[in-house]
């Protein structure tokens, strides 16, 4: 036997935030051999920024949330390579060009692609989602101006969708979007701030259609895009570009043959493992067997990836645990609006029968609040937060300690985020909070 | 990525594209510039004072209606689009030009004013005889080029600081932050020095020009010996504006860095602040982020500290020891007295607050402290009349030249365009480096992240003009408590997920990076933290 026993070789496919945080607590924990594999880019950058690229806040390189050395300082080495098959009998990797590597553990943090529902003109020249950065080139050469871009039409109302409507927005491009649901992200959101965001949508000339389906996206004579159809009205609507944002579904067309189990993503337990020894799964692409409380079974959303990256490091390095996430938090921007949410609020049609409502809307219509409450304990549920800043840990105390809501209200400008010298609005959302109780 | 970069090189497409209103107020804001090139160039303007103040209207309109186009209307937000795409403020063809054409002004203004046409000995010409009427109706004397500069400078401030507030007009820390450095650049820096001019027109007085507001180891001139004769001579007045000064150095300024940070200089009163904070806005992003850069960054603004400490110690030491007798302070009880007052403090920090500092810093700081020493040991050990080893004058002209002019002016202002905004104040600045200190170890001032909601987007450190890489805090949930923060406030602003938080809190906790949450369960956050 060797002295030195050949070091693990931990192998991660994708250097998203799932990936690069497994990596990073890998190391912080041991010093096992690290290779990262990634398709998209050399070096982690922050898909979240994707939009501040196109609209000139930033250059590509200030979205790598580490400067190039850091890789090779931390001992993780990075292969820029397709992987297009996994072969967990033999350990292996069978990377494009033939190239094979092999791994003794394999992280699976290979993220998401944007739907396709098989709409016909789907795969036209001019039709793209806004995922990876070769998305934001492809927006580059499709939408440069808006003289390249004469109109563009958005289809599918959720966060991405939003953003690439301020993006393109800010280029003067013309943007009609369209909404399958009758209020914008009115799955996730209240009636109130959904239709808060409406009109702040149209406010920055977005030509927002609501309760509209796509039929179809029509061709040139060069294959590229002309228009799209809309499915209940039949109007054309004639556009250089279509951008498809209905959502994003796990990344795993290339595991379909690896014997790895899966489902809409990759199939995990709590530990992150998948069916195969050896092999786990993080991030936007893992599916847990059963949803986490309130979560859904897929999380694609960049914290969750983050929490899952630092769980898995753990089990590689010999302390197995769970997944267990803490109380809900996301955040989001729309347009000009911030929105925060903590523990759970859900939109009018979700919401169960025990959930109560507390609605506060500023008059300049840019700020809001919705707090839920148990309606027989009068538990805090959770709150969205629109426009004004709230702190996480405050929140994540008071769901912990299962305060109730008449508790939050009093004790609201605790939990205020805001810059100093910002005007608060506590005292409008108790007396708010207090005449809506009288009137019940 | 080259795709990227071909499709942007394309001109004139929002939103790069200047709209009509901007168009025109480039116009107006050139045509008032050229006034002061034409009369820099010896063009005899009949009615000096009509011409000056057409000049000066049309840069502050110009300015103004710029903003306006670029601001009214929209809706409130943060206003970077094509921020990088802009030749201006993109390091492109007209950052250039800007560099280049600022830093020859600040040559000439430095080292050949008479190309502006100072002429001491009789009336003066050129550009500076323009702006005479101005300067007789304030202080009753010619203008210099000091007036000049200080007029242009706070016409600066001022135009570019309400282009500022439109632009940050949801954000109220920025705009009532703006009228504050706006009010102490008009009134302290500009206004009131030259009234105190009109009181030397009595036998009493005999005031040098000074800044109420600009502390020493900024005003270096504070100790000059001409300086201190003139305060001296002055009078109540005379004394009691030097005993401020010493005041603000040794009272004022450590309470308040206590209380606020740093930031109730730098961005709040600071004449070389409020010119970043305003004109500099837009070249914030141009700051260099990275590990070299901030460790070049503490060499350098330690060093010139160590410089100006060292300068200052020399000149008042002449000073004392040229009239000896003449005052209660001696030569010797002053040296004596700074080796004492440099030893303890570092001697406090060593001791108590070791293990929060990086062990570059420990090796600087006693290195700093040894040569100081050593110097003062020099002094007295070799009885000649020189201050240490070098003449005080010396020691003070190379501290104007290098310091004063090529660092802060040629250097920190002309090359905004391309080294952002704050070269001077991150790398130069010997009062910014004494708060830094102060700032990092003993104040109440910290940016608070917001537990885990930071995407690690990096608008917050692109946007730092001091260089800051906000986001390697923020993204592990640590607070953010740096030397060089002078709290401006912007990476708050441009945060899209209201992560950060300039606030002032109690001691405790302030850095400590553990217990944070991202997140995770409790336990498991336990274990992360177990380094
Ligand atoms: C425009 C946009 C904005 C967003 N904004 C937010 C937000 O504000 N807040 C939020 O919480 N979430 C946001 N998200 C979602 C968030 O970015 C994702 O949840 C997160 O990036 C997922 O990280 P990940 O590590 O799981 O996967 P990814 O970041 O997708 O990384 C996977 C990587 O694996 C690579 N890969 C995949 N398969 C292979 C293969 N076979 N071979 C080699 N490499 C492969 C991919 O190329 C990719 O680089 C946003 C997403 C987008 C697109
Ligand atoms: S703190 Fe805010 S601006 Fe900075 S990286 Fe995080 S989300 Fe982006």
């Amino acid at each position: 036997m060797p002295l030195h026993q050949p070091m693990e070789h931990i192998v991660i496919i994708g250097n998203g935030i799932s990936g690069v945080t497994a990596a990073r607590h890998i190391r912080k924990q041991s010093d096992k051999r690290i290779t990262i594999i990634s398709a998209e880019t050399d070096h982690f950058f922050s898909r979240t920024a994707l939009m501040y690229i196109y609209m000139g806040h930033m250059k590509y390189e200030h979205t790598k949330p580490y400067e190039d050395w850091f890789w090779k300082k931390n001992n993780i080495e990075l292969k820029r390579a397709f992987v297009q098959q996994v072969k967990p009998e033999a350990g292996e990797l069978i990377l494009s060009g033939g190239e094979t590597m092999a791994y003794d553990k394999l992280i699976l943090a290979v993220g998401s692609k944007p739907n396709k529902f098989g709409w016909p003109g789907q795969d036209l020249d001019g039709v793209q989602g806004l995922y990876s950065f070769n998305d934001l080139q492809e927006l580059e050469l499709n939408a440069p101006n808006n003289k390249v871009c004469k109109r563009a039409v958005i289809v599918g109302g959720g966060l991405i969708g939003i953003e690439l409507a301020e993006m393109l927005n800010s280029r003067g491009i013309p943007v009609t979007f369209l909404v399958r649901e009758t209020s914008f992200w009115n799955g996730v959101l209240p009636s109130g701030e959904s239709e808060m965001i409406n009109r702040h949508i149209k406010k920055h000339h977005i030509d927002l259609h609501l309760g509209v389906n796509l039929k179809e996206i029509l061709s040139d004579e060069n294959g590229k895009a002309r228009a799209v159809v809309i499915a209940e009205t039949g109007e054309e609507i004639p556009c250089d570009l279509v951008g498809l944002t209905a959502g994003v579904t796990p990344n795993i067309d290339f595991l379909k043959d690896s014997g790895i189990e899966l489902g809409r993503g990759i199939k995990v337990n709590r530990f992150l493992e998948t069916n195969k020894p050896g092999i786990y799964a993080i991030g936007d692409c893992a599916e847990q067997h059963e949803a986490i409380g309130n979560r859904r079974p897929v999380e694609a959303v960049w914290y969750t990836g983050r929490m899952m990256g630092e769980v898995v490091a753990q089990t590689i390095c010999g302390n197995r645990i769970q997944y267990n996430p803490g109380h809900w938090f996301n955040s989001a921007k729309f347009f000009d609006i911030e929105y925060q949410t903590y523990g759970w609020v859900h939109s009018d049609q979700r919401k169960p029968e025990y959930e109560d409502h507390f609605h506060w809307i500023h008059p300049d219509d840019t700020k809001c609040i919705t707090i839920a409450t148990h309606r027989d304990s009068g538990k805090f549920l959770g709150i969205n937060t629109f426009g004004i800043r709230m702190r996480h840990d405050i929140f994540d105390k008071w769901l912990t300690e299962e305060r109730s809501t008449d508790y939050v209200i009093q004790h609201l400008g605790a939990a205020n985020f805001d810059p100093e010298f910002y005007r608060s609005f506590e005292t409008e959302v108790l007396s708010a909070y207090n005449s809506q109780t009288v009137n019940v | 990525m080259d795709r990227i970069e071909r499709s942007m090189s394309l001109t004139g497409e929002p939103p790069k594209a200047l709209n009509t209103i901007q168009k025109i107020a480039t116009l107006w804001g050139m045509t008032g510039l050229a006034i002061l090139v034409l009369a820099a160039l010896n063009t005899s303007f009949p009615n000096k004072g009509l011409w000056l103040v057409l000049s000066l209207v049309s840069i502050v309109g110009g300015i103004v209606l710029f903003a306006k186009g670029a601001y009214a209307g929209k809706p409130e937000g943060i206003k970077n689009h094509g921020v990088w795409f802009k030749s201006v403020s993109g390091r492109g063809f007209w950052a250039w030009v800007a560099g280049i054409s600022l830093t020859g002004f600040y040559v000439i203004l430095y080292f050949y004013a008479e190309l502006l046409g100072l002429n001491p000995g009789g009336e003066n010409r050129g550009v500076i005889a323009l702006f005479d009427p101005l300067s007789l109706l304030l202080s009753g004397n010619p203008a210099s080029q000091w007036f000049v500069y200080g007029t242009l400078y706070t016409i600066a401030i001022i135009a570019f600081g309400i282009k500022f507030i439109w632009k940050y007009r949801h954000n109220r820390y920025e705009r009532i932050r703006t009228f504050s450095v706006m009010f102490f650049q008009t009134a302290f820096a500009f206004l009131i020095p030259e009234f105190m001019a009109r009181l030397n027109e009595s036998e009493a007085y005999n005031l040098p020009y000074y800044d109420l507001k600009s502390v020493w180891p900024l005003n270096y001139y504070l100790f000059d010996g001409y300086s201190l004769d003139g305060l001296l001579s002055s009078g109540n007045l005379g004394l009691y504006m030097l005993i401020f000064g010493v005041a603000s150095i040794f009272i004022i300024t450590p309470i308040l860095t206590y209380k606020y940070g740093k930031r109730w200089y730098c961005s709040w009163v600071c004449g070389c602040g409020a010119l970043a904070e305003t004109a500099g806005d837009s070249f914030r992003q141009l700051s260099d982020k990275s590990m070299f850069a901030w460790k070049v960054e503490r060499w350098v603004v330690h060093s010139v500290l160590v410089f100006a400490v060292v300068m200052t110690t020399a000149l008042v030491s002449t000073y004392l020891g040229n009239d000896p007798g003449a005052h209660w302070l001696t030569r010797d009880i002053f040296l004596v007295g700074v080796g004492v007052f440099l030893t303890l403090p570092f001697a406090a920090i060593w001791y108590f607050k070791r293990d929060s500092l990086k062990k570059d810093a420990k090796l600087g700081a006693i290195a700093y402290l040894v040569i100081i020493l050593a110097l003062l040991g020099i002094h007295f050990g070799s009885g000649n009349d020189n201050i240490f080893l070098f003449e005080a004058s010396n020691l003070r002209q190379w501290y104007g030249f290098l310091i004063g002019a090529v660092f802060s002016g040629v250097i920190g202002t002309g090359f905004y365009p391309i080294f952002g905004s704050r070269v001077w104040c991150r790398f130069g600045c010997p009062m910014a480096a004494i708060m830094g200190i102060q700032q990092r170890l003993f104040s109440r001032f910290r940016i608070t992240t917001n537990g885990g909601q930071c995407i690690s987007c990096g608008n917050c450190s692109t946007y730092c003009e001091m260089g800051i890489d906000v986001r390697a805090y923020a993204q592990k949930g640590e607070n953010i408590v740096r030397a060089s923060c002078v709290g401006c406030g912007i990476c708050s602003a441009v945060c899209p997920r209201g992560v950060l938080k300039l606030e002032n809190g109690p001691l405790d906790g302030r850095i400590d990076a553990n217990q944070v949450l991202l997140g995770n369960d409790v336990d498991l956050m336990a274990l992360v933290n177990k380094k």
